[in-house]
Order: C-alpha cells, then structure tokens, then sequence
C-alpha cells in the first residue's frame, strides 16, 4: 500500500503500448480521412502547420470534414465490398467450425501420449511463411494444378475445374489458413472435459448422440465461440487470401482499401474505409469480450 | 421402464417385490438367507480381461432386494469394474449378469434400470443443481409438472431445496455430494450403483453422511451397492460386505462375521487391525460347527482357537487374533486358554485407548489393546516390563496358510 509506484509503472507499460500503437496510428488514420486528396507528399491536405499559431489551428481544424463518409454510402462499390467481405468471412468461419471441430475432438479423444504429437501437427504450418502457404495453393488449385490432375487421374472428372480466382479457391485459403485457430480454442475446451459426465448422461437415459449435443458441445461452447471470433476477426479484413486466390468478382473490403491507397492513391478515402472496417469489426470484437467475462465470471 | 414409472408416481419404492415386504413367515430372517426372494444382482462366474490384466477372476455373488451391498478391496481388486458392467459401461470377458432374475448384458446403459453415482460426483456444470436432478427425468416420458414435482421431491430429500439455482461450482464438495445422489435418485431406479462416494469429504463429514446415506436407503428401500476402499465407510452402511482381492472375490458375509470370523488370511488382515502368529495344527478337527482346535506356534508355545474348515494335525497355519482381544496383564494370569509372555517393547497412547507391542521370546511382536476407561494417573505398566498376554479359545480363529 505505501509505494503505489511499482504497480502503476506495471499497468502503464500496456496502457503506452495501446498509446504508442493504436491510439496515435488511430488519430493519424481517423484525420486522413477527414481531409481532402492532394497531388503531394503526402497526398492530402490540410496539413497540420504549428507554426501558424492560433488561426493556423482554426483553418486546420475547419478545413476537415466527412465528405469521405458520404461518399463510401454514395458508390455502392464500397457497402458490396463489406458485405461480400462479411458474407466471405461468415461462410468461411462455418467451413472451419465444420472441419474444425470433429478435428479437435479426435485430438481430444486420443490417447494421451498421441495429443502432444497432434497439437505440433496443428501448429506446424506456422513455422512456414503465411504468404508462402497461401501462394502454394495456387499451384494446388489452378487449371492444370495438383488437385485437378488428381482428380482426372482417379476419373471423378473429365476436364479440370476452375477454381482459383473464384470465392471458392478464397474459402479454402481462409479454411485451411485459420482453422488451427479454431481448433485450439475448442481443442482446449474438450481436453478439459471430464469424461464420466458423458458415462453420467448415457447412465441418466442419454443416447451418445443426445449425450453429445446436451453436455459435449454446451461445454465446448466457450470454445467455439472464441474459436470462431478468432477466424471471424481477421478473415473479414482478409487482403492477401482474396488477392491471391479470388478472382475479378471475388469483393473484399482488404482488397478494396488496398487499391484505394495504392492504385488510386486517395489515402482519404481508403482511411475512411479503414475507420469503417475498424467500426465493424469492434462489433464482434466486443461481443467476445464479454462472452470471455461471463465465462470468467461461472468459472470462478 | 413401465413398471419403474407407476411405482415412482405412486410413491412406492420400485425395487422391494411384494413378497419381501409381505411373507410373515419369513419375517427375521435376513433377506440373504432366504429361498424365496430373487436376488436383484446376479454375477454369475464373472471374468474380465484387460489386455494380460485379469480385472475380475470368475466372480459369482447375488445381491438382494433392499440390501446396502458393499463392494471392498485394495486399489485395483477389480470393485469398481464389476460396478460398471451393472452399470453397463463394461462387458464382462466371460460369464453373465442378471439384474431381477433377467440377463442384462444384452442392455445399453442407458436403457437399464440404474443409477450410479460417480466418484467425481460428473455434476453438469453448466447446468444448475434443479437441471442436473432433472436431466434424467427429462429423457424419460415424464410430463414436464410431474418432472419438476419429482425434482423438488428429491432436492428435499437431500435437503438442498434452497440450493436449486446453483451451479455446481459454487457448492462446497459435501453439497455436490448431495445433489449428486439426488440426481442419481431421481429417476427411482431398481438398483443404485455408488462408486466410492465419499472418498472427497472429510472425516468428519464423511462419518455423518455415512449415517444419513443408510437413513436415505432405509427411507428408499432402494437396493444400493457402494464400491469402497473404506472398511469403516464399509462397515458402516452395509447390510453386507463382499471383499475383493486380485480380481477375486474373497469372502461375503455381514460385517460381523467378517471381522469375527474371516476366512483367509487377507480378508483378516484387511479388515482392522490383526496379530497373525503362525503355527502347525495339532489335534484332528471335529466337523461340529465351532470346534476348538489345538494349535502349536512356531516358537512352541500351545494354544488353542475357533477353526471352521477342514484340516488334519501337522497342517501349516496361522492363528489370527484382534489386538482388543488380548488382556495384558503383569501377573501370570489363572485359567487362561491362551497365554504368551514377553516384554513391553512400546507403548502408544491414543486417548480412549492404549497400545502395548509386546516382544515375545522368539523375537515377533504382538499387538495389544485395551480401553482407558479412567484416567491413567500412573500406568500400571511400562516399558520393559515382563507382561502376560492372555485370550480365550474363542477370542483367536485359526486360518489356513
């Protein structure tokens, strides 16, 4: 209680983390895209000019404005971006529960000296480059690739399908890229599970499968719901998924701020983009918390 | 099902037929001993195979109606895996089960008639404590204001009727208890299976429900069959005790007649505290009942004991004898049966109680116990001393090598 010091220095190194990181990017970010495009460096005006003094502050501050915002309501290019996106990452988020669960189940199920081994396995794609990983399902999925090969071989089909660049080829890259961060989470839920509370509901009148939906997968709940935040999350802000494997049609907000920053080089708007994109994304982002809290809160 | 669901809506315990609660004639007479009552239970030549492992080695037992049965052993005697084959979570390698005359193997465990409690209590923690008595009930055909009837019924058996919102994690491990039996209660099921129920409580807790778990039976008539390593928690609530070892079962009796009168060697020295003196027989055995029989210890000394199987003198043996059942005396006492003499080697003093290690000639000790029933000013006897222990013929009983 007498030297409060040391506590306060504790809590302040990630409160100037968030500071230094996200809270002053933000106000950058969030002043873009209130300005207006510019042929310059950097490409936008107004400009913060201390120099001026106090009417340089006011000319500042009345030159901003939320034309950007209207603007993104106006072409219908950018709400088809963030609903396609949102469509994409829901989808996606589905196909990775779906796999992911009987995945974490087997690994939950086995033998005990077997887990550690399956656990690696799940992680090990990590040890190779994201991008890396993803550029090689090009070559898995494209005409004359791996997986059209393999299937004329075995005689399922007669001519290749076309997957790569369509929203399928981008499914499997945001499946197969994130579906370790679903699995963990549920993998962990499962793990934990005292296993004569299944014998408990079979000896109470249960069939194993009505023993499975009323205590297995309440139970692994908490789980699935991080697991599937943490596939939802960064899936709908996904650039380089859609940009190497979705085709023309294929709509992303990742992508369509991209080329707003570098194609057409107006940083106000792809700004107003992101805050946008932020905006949707802390909707989710605090929903989950909370779920976390309440959970926190029953298992105390 | 049928049949289990009346009688649980009329009130009447499923499980005692008719023909117990009614023949006068048979009134007294330990429901065990009797020809007329089918048994519950029936193990018949039970084996179970574990790999090499041999769990359960051709057990045959029959439990009857009403009985608090329980099952004791060691760690690994196989108790709780002829447990979960009556609760249908293990098929025994060979032979077969019957549960009211007919053969259960062929039924799921969740068609059978049972109930189990677990050792870890398996309480649904997310679901509240009215749930979890609940859960069974709801996979019955049971209309939903018969269900919460029946679940209130049993929270107030159990007296945890202001408890029902809880969750299982903001109950001490005693309340858990509670609602665990409760819930395996719940759906009035034939037999109750309790597998070491209260191995988490405390002592003090565990001895006073101990007494109010034969209370809920007796209330119940419910037939209970408890796995126990606790041969006081045993002794306690059974109206019966089988002791396992290694996989066999070793002897069924009351609880009396299995610390007065063990059969073997581990059943005697399993159950309470035991002096073993070994010995050779040495006179022929009468085939009356309870014959005294001649027994000479290895160190020389004559002696003689109750012996109930069949020998012939110069047989190995040993004589067992309960450490409360040896006087000790400073002077050689007269009339005696039994009577060693030998040095105090220790004494231990646990307050309503003393123990004397007495030393014998040849070198083995005896153990002795007696009763302080005043104050001990100054202890007649101490360390060192030349003392005489003595029994009666029928204090020892003589068991085979």
């Amino acid at each position: 209680m007498k030297n409060i010091w040391p506590k306060r220095l504790l809590i302040g190194v990630p409160y100037l983390w968030l500071l230094l990181f996200f809270l002053i990017p933000f106000i950058i970010v969030f002043k873009i895209s209130l300005s207006d495009i510019a042929i310059s460096i950097p490409p936008y005006t107004p400009q913060f000019d201390i120099s001026a003094g106090w009417a340089g502050i006011k000319e500042f501050f009345s030159a901003l404005h939320f034309d950007n915002y209207s603007y993104l309501v106006d072409d219908a290019l950018y709400y088809k971006s963030y609903l396609s996106s949102l469509q994409i990452a829901l989808i996606s988020t589905f196909f990775a529960l779906l796999i992911g669960f009987p995945l974490a189940y087997g690994m939950a199920r086995a033998p005990e000296n077997w887990r550690a081994l399956l656990l690696m396995l799940v992680i090990l794609p990590f040890w190779t480059s994201f991008l890396i990983r993803v550029y090689a399902w090009i070559g898995i999925l494209k005409t004359e690739g791996l997986l059209n090969q393999f299937l004329m071989w075995v005689g399922v089909i007669d001519s290749p399908l076309t997957i790569l660049n369509t929203n399928t080829a981008v499914y499997i890259g945001i499946v197969y890229s994130y579906l370790p961060f679903i699995v963990l989470p549920i993998y962990s839920t499962l793990e934990k599970m005292d296993e004569s509370l299944l014998e408990a509901a079979v000896d109470l009148g249960c069939t194993k499968t009505s023993a499975f939906w009323s205590v297995t997968v309440p139970l692994a709940l908490p789980g699935i719901i991080a697991g599937c935040f943490l596939v939802f999350i960064p899936a709908l802000g996904e650039f380089v998924i859609p940009s190497l494997l979705g085709g023309s049609e294929t709509l992303m907000i990742g992508k369509t701020l991209w080329n707003e920053f570098f194609n057409n080089r107006d940083w106000p708007v792809a700004s107003a983009v992101a805050i946008v994109l932020l905006l949707i994304l802390v909707i989710p982002i605090l929903i989950f918390q909370r779920m976390i809290e309440r959970q926190q809160e029953a298992s105390r | 099902m049928s049949a289990s669901e009346a009688s649980l809506q009329a009130g009447v315990p499923a499980s005692v037929p008719a023909s117990v609660a009614q023949n006068p004639k048979m009134k007294g007479i330990p429901v065990w001993e009797r020809d007329d009552v089918t048994p519950i239970v029936e193990f018949r030549n039970v084996h179970k195979h574990f790999g090499d492992f041999t769990a359960v080695n051709d057990v045959s037992l029959k439990i009857y109606p009403g009985e608090f049965f329980a099952l004791l052993g060691p760690s690994g005697c196989g108790k709780t895996t002829l447990l979960r084959m009556l609760a249908g979570f293990e098929t025994p390698s060979s032979g077969s089960v019957f549960l009211d005359g007919q053969d259960i193997l062929p039924v799921p465990p969740n068609k059978r008639p049972i109930n189990m409690m677990f050792q870890s209590y398996a309480l649904f923690p997310h679901l509240t404590v009215a749930q979890n008595i609940a859960f069974g009930l709801k996979r019955s055909n049971m209309e939903k204001g018969a269900i919460e009837e029946r679940t209130h019924e049993m929270l107030r058996l159990v007296k945890m009727e202001q408890f029902s919102k809880r969750k299982p994690h903001q109950m001490s491990g005693g309340q858990r208890q509670r609602v665990a039996l409760a819930r395996s209660l719940a759906k009035n099921p034939k037999l109750l299976l309790l597998d070491e129920p209260l191995g988490a409580l405390d002592a003090k807790l565990r001895e006073s429900t101990q007494f109010e778990l034969v209370n809920i039976q007796e209330k119940l008539g419910t037939s209970f069959i408890i796995v126990t390593h606790d041969q006081e928690e045993a002794m306690t609530v059974a109206t019966r005790i089988g002791v396992m070892n290694h996989g066999v079962l070793a002897q069924v009796d009351t609880p009396a007649d299995i610390y007065e009168n063990p059969k073997s060697k581990f059943v005697a020295d399993f159950i309470g505290d035991v002096n073993m003196i070994e010995g050779t027989i040495n006179s022929a055995k009468a085939v009356t009942d309870e014959t005294s029989l001649e027994f000479v210890s290895n160190a020389g000394v004559k002696m003689a004991a109750r012996c109930y199987y069949d020998c012939k003198k110069g047989d190995k043996a040993w004589l067992a004898i309960r450490p409360e059942k040896i006087e000790v005396s400073k002077t050689k006492p007269e009339g005696a049966t039994n009577i060693v003499s030998g040095i105090v080697d220790e004494i231990a003093y646990i307050g309503n109680l003393s123990t004397y290690y007495v030393r014998l000639p040849d070198g083995s000790r005896i153990k002795a116990q007696e009763v302080n029933r005043r104050r001990i000013v100054n202890r007649a006897i101490s360390w060192e001393d030349k003392v005489w222990l003595s029994w009666t013929q029928s204090g020892g009983i003589i068991l085979p090598n």
